[in-house]
């Protein structure tokens, strides 16, 4: 499986460094694509299939946890493994996340071995079934 | 340790780490101190963030023009010679690791806290000041011939807008008012 990747952050900067670190990774991509926020990238969704979903939680209009929200409630997406690359560390966060149906959690700041994980662990279960 | 030198050393360890994974950098050894509140002249750089919770407060990253383009080069593996968005996000974004993983750290001591966005300011000649806060911590790197500086002003929020204590107080989880009446202790014991 060639995953298309999409990754939501509102700094350019991060979205850069991750789509590097994504290629450099060697894990077969089939593209990467990019939202500034949750609703962005919910709107980018309608017409782009994806498989991966990286997204921040601090973000303006529309946060990464109501993203997330919004992305387990809807049937078209609910199965698509997203994973929460954020600064955010606390118990309450990052619970939330989870019990909202994140697969996992990068803190910034991150090395491209903890992304290379993190992607193997989600994808892995996809491709196996 | 006190709670002063706590904040200190987990701003000096933030940036380390942050420059070091982000931006393949080592800073070389910091000065720590608390500085009292007078406005500085500042020209160059600075990237804020606001942190708000039982406690509150300012975050901040300041360089000079020529070092943000340098940290912004090594960050995103391109040449850049000027400030530009990129540069100004880049700031933003280390402001927002660095202090970020501070908050992380003073949660354990005073309970949940939020942060902002970042805001970045790129000018001559101007200064900046909290309207509450008076004290900073505040942890230099030096850099060739110039500065990174990581500033922070945080402190109970009753205490900064007077606000009566039971008031704030009130609407936080009982384990974390706890941390917080012990932080708050530690904070004025070290004064």
């Amino acid at each position: 499986m060639e995953p298309d990747i999409l990754v939501v952050d509102d700094s350019a900067a991060i979205r850069k460094i991750l789509q590097r670190v994504l290629r450099q990774t060697g894990m077969p991509i089939r593209g990467i694509h990019e939202a500034a926020d949750g609703q962005e990238a919910l709107e980018l969704m309608k017409t782009q299939s994806v498989d991966v979903i990286l997204t921040d939680i601090n973000m303006p209009r529309m946060d990464g946890i109501q993203f997330l929200a919004a992305v387990k409630a809807a049937e078209q997406w609910r199965n698509i493994p997203v994973l929460m690359v954020t600064t955010e560390g606390g118990e309450a966060m990052v619970g939330e996340a989870l019990r909202l149906g994140a697969s996992g959690y990068v803190r910034k700041p991150f090395t491209a071995d903890q992304i290379k994980e993190k992607l193997a662990g989600v994808l892995q279960p996809a491709e196996s079934s | 340790m006190s709670l002063h030198q706590y904040i200190l050393t987990s701003m000096r360890r933030a940036a380390e780490e942050v420059f070091a994974t982000m931006v393949g950098m080592e800073l070389s050894a910091a000065e720590e101190k608390v500085e009292s509140g007078s406005p500085e002249s500042t020209a160059g750089v600075v990237s804020f963030i606001g942190v708000a919770g039982a406690w509150a407060g300012t975050g901040s990253l300041t360089c000079s023009p020529l070092l943000a383009c340098r940290i912004s080069s090594r960050m995103l593996v391109t040449d850049i010679s000027a400030i530009d968005e990129d540069v100004l996000d880049a700031i933003a974004e280390l402001t927002n690791m660095i202090i970020g993983s501070v908050k992380n750290d003073l949660e354990l001591r005073v309970g949940p806290l939020g942060l902002s966005i970042p805001t970045v300011v790129y000018g001559r000649n101007f200064h900046t000041r909290s309207a509450s806060v008076s004290q900073w911590h505040v942890v230099r790197f030096p850099f060739d011939e110039e500065e990174l500086i990581v500033k922070l002003c945080v402190a109970p929020l009753d205490r900064r807008i007077g606000e009566p204590a039971a008031a704030v107080r009130g609407r936080h989880q009982p384990h974390g008012e706890r941390r917080e009446k012990e932080a708050e202790a530690c904070l004025r014991q070290d004064q």
